[in-house]
């Protein structure tokens, strides 16, 4: 049986958004509803068409009410963040991360209707550290690294999904563990941190970093929900990059402190609401994460059309992030000069 | 054709000045031949012009000299365009730096002598099984300039743990194309296709003291066994003869070692008592053999059967151990 009715979380983000105004733009579906307590984008909300926007806390007993009045029977859970943009208050964002998760899947196990559970987690439940393989399938334990950050909450949250599962066997649940999320767009830590001009790494590490492009985010998220393809997919570009290459690309100028600073450093960014450098940060930019995406391509049947590399410079291009060191001109100088001297010799 | 057409004018051009050297007339009178010759046929004299940087790229392409591949490695390295793959691996910087700073080592300080190169396949999985030894783990680098030099290809080692926490060291390792020790990265890379170096002994063989030089200890769980079974791909015993003679380890500072968090903190006649010179690794004549390889795919072994799985590594332990008396019974000495 095809979904008919959808409901879609968290559209006051970027994700959730675009997510929104795609399906909503896809005849096969009778109603598509978008909650979230803050409306979507003003560039996303004008292109709306058929989707509709409820501005509802999933924390409310509300949310079971649209479920079953609406007769929901597809629900797409795309609020969930592991990586908030900005400094933001870690409570407001667990709440809403673990409670919210809780409050929304009561809601699905009670409606009989409901057939169907799409859920965005992160790739990074797997943790990382020296002692991790290289390459996680989604078979690999989930290991927080740190049990309070925002990780611990995917993971919970991931465990609640797990529940439902069993309580309710009839429903389908896809749940998608993203890489780092990337594009012209996308506002995570992982896109402020490479606009930071002076770019803090740590001192004598240089993790792989493995990056989605939103634009395959969404595909993903769309397919989900469009066909039937329940399972645990890791979603992630092909490739990677290592930091310290990622910032050459981008022009950055890397600065590479010891462990033990950066965490100062963090409270200073912190505190100026430029970026988040929590523990969970810290752990990927120290051992870096990358996941098996055969799964996806094989069982879930989609294959990114972004590798990492390509995912990244679209990024740097479509930001218009102007290289404060521009290593090709440095080079290109610099040949100069050595084929001069070559020559005179 | 392009390209060869202005050769013969060339030769033409030359002999007809050479003929009016020959001839004894004054030397000014070429240069106005040459040029009223090659103003009579103006068509040809204009390809002649645009056919030569076309025959100079051509020259230079095939065979870069050094300065321009140094230079294009420089700006690669600056732009960050390279590729590293999902382990880690930098095969440019590997290639470029690591490699030739390892061979001089290789070369002039070890004087490695390989046998057997034969035993290493050209293409596919294996998974290459070394002793240990050595207190630093220059036998792994210098096994991967030897697998490389031998068949072309890289080794990909697997190492511990202990690697990839220690700052410069863990990154270093990922770009030389080493990873974590564990089935799940070993399967990994054997099922790629790639040479994959273990050294089954562990911290137990490579920081074990003087006196028990060229003794294999234990071969830790087999699991490398289970991984080449589950991949198929055969097992090459390596022995490699010299290392053991570098840092000869004679005692242990074990609490330094637990301040540090390192599973040993060696003393060798040299070290600490010379300071950073007692350092420098002793310049001992290195031997590897690359052994028969051992076919997996034919063998009927229950991956699940830990007794068979030990079977194998047990066989495979004793043929090094074999290898390496051999060896050890033919070399002529430590130094030379």
């Amino acid at each position: 049986m095809p979904s008919n009715i959808v409901l879609v979380t968290g559209v006051g983000g970027e994700l959730g958004g675009k997510l929104l105004v795609r399906l909503g733009s896809n005849p096969d579906f009778e109603r598509v509803i978008g909650v979230d307590t803050v409306p979507p984008p003003p560039r996303v909300a004008a292109r709306l068409g058929r989707a509709e926007f409820v501005r509802a806390d999933i924390r409310n007993p509300l949310i079971a009410k649209i479920i079953s009045t609406a007769r929901v029977d597809t629900v797409v859970h795309a609020s969930t963040t592991a990586h908030p943009a900005g400094p933001a208050r870690r409570g407001a964002i667990k709440e809403m991360n673990v409670i919210g998760t809780m409050r929304l899947l009561a809601a699905c196990q009670r409606s009989l209707l409901v057939r169907k559970l799409v859920v965005k987690s992160t790739a990074a439940v797997y943790g990382t550290g020296s002692r991790s393989p290289a390459v996680f399938d989604e078979e690999a334990p989930l290991r927080p690294p740190s049990p309070t950050g925002y990780v611990a909450d995917a993971v919970e949250v991931e465990g609640y999904v797990r529940g439902l599962q069993r309580r309710r066997p009839d429903i389908e649940v896809t749940v998608a563990r993203f890489t780092n999320l990337i594009g012209p767009q996308v506002d995570t830590v992982t896109t402020r941190y490479f606009a930071l001009p002076v770019v803090p790494t740590i001192l004598g590490y240089d993790a792989r970093i493995q990056l989605v492009h939103s634009a395959d985010a969404l595909s993903v998220l769309e397919l989900a929900t469009v066909a039937d393809k329940p399972g645990v997919f890791n979603v992630g570009g092909d490739g990677v990059l290592t930091l310290s290459q990622a910032i050459r690309r981008a022009g950055r100028v890397e600065l590479p402190l010891p462990k033990g600073l950066l965490p100062s450093i963090g409270k200073v960014l912190r505190g100026a609401k430029v970026v988040d450098f929590s523990h969970d940060r810290l752990q990927m930019l120290q051992h870096g994460l990358v996941v098996d995406t055969t799964r996806l391509k094989r069982e879930f049947g989609y294959v990114p059309r972004w590798s990492t590399l390509e995912a990244f410079d679209d990024y740097v291009q479509g930001r218009g992030l102007r290289p404060v060191v521009d290593g090709g001109a440095v080079s290109e100088s610099l040949s100069r000069v050595a084929l001069a001297a070559a020559r005179r010799r | 054709m392009v390209d060869r057409d202005p050769a013969p004018d060339f030769v033409r051009a030359g002999g007809t000045g050479a003929d009016v050297l020959g001839a004894g007339s004054a030397q000014v009178i070429p240069l106005p031949g040459r040029e009223r010759q090659s103003r009579s046929v103006a068509e040809p004299h204009d390809a002649e012009v645009l056919a030569m940087p076309a025959v100079r790229k051509a020259r230079i392409e095939p065979e870069p000299d050094p300065l321009t591949r140094a230079l294009e490695f420089v700006h690669n390295r600056l732009t960050g365009n390279y590729d590293v793959d999902e382990f880690g691996f930098d095969e440019e910087l590997t290639e470029s730096l690591v490699l030739p700073v390892l061979r001089v080592l290789y070369d002039k300080w070890f004087r490695v002598t390989t046998y057997g190169d034969e035993n290493l396949p050209a293409d596919g999985g294996a998974l290459l099984v070394f002793n240990h030894s050595g207190t630093i783990p220059l036998d792994a680098l210098m096994a991967s300039v030897a697998v490389h030099e031998a068949s072309g290809r890289h080794a990909r080692h697997l190492a511990a743990d202990l690697v990839f926490k220690l700052p410069f060291v863990g990154p270093f390792a990922r770009k030389v194309g080493h990873t974590l020790a564990c089935n799940a990265d070993a399967e990994r890379l054997l099922n790629d296709g790639e040479l994959v170096g273990v050294f089954p002994e562990g911290f137990k063989g490579i920081g074990k003291p003087f006196s028990s030089r060229y003794k294999l200890q234990r071969f830790g769980r087999g699991g490398f066994v289970a991984a080449a079974l589950r991949s198929g791909v055969p097992i090459v015993p390596c022995a490699i003869v010299g290392a053991e003679e570098i840092y000869p380890k004679i005692g242990d500072i074990k609490p330094l070692a637990r301040l540090l968090g390192l599973p040993y903190f060696p003393v060798t006649p040299l070290f600490p008592l010379l300071g950073p010179l007692g350092a420098i690794p002793l310049p001992t004549k290195w031997h590897i053999e690359f052994g028969d390889p051992v076919r997996t795919d034919a063998m009927q072994v229950d991956v699940d059967d830990p007794m068979a799985v030990f079977t194998v590594a047990d066989q495979v332990r004793e043929t090094i151990q074999r290898m390496l008396y051999a060896r050890l019974a033919e070399r002529g000495g430590v130094f030379r």
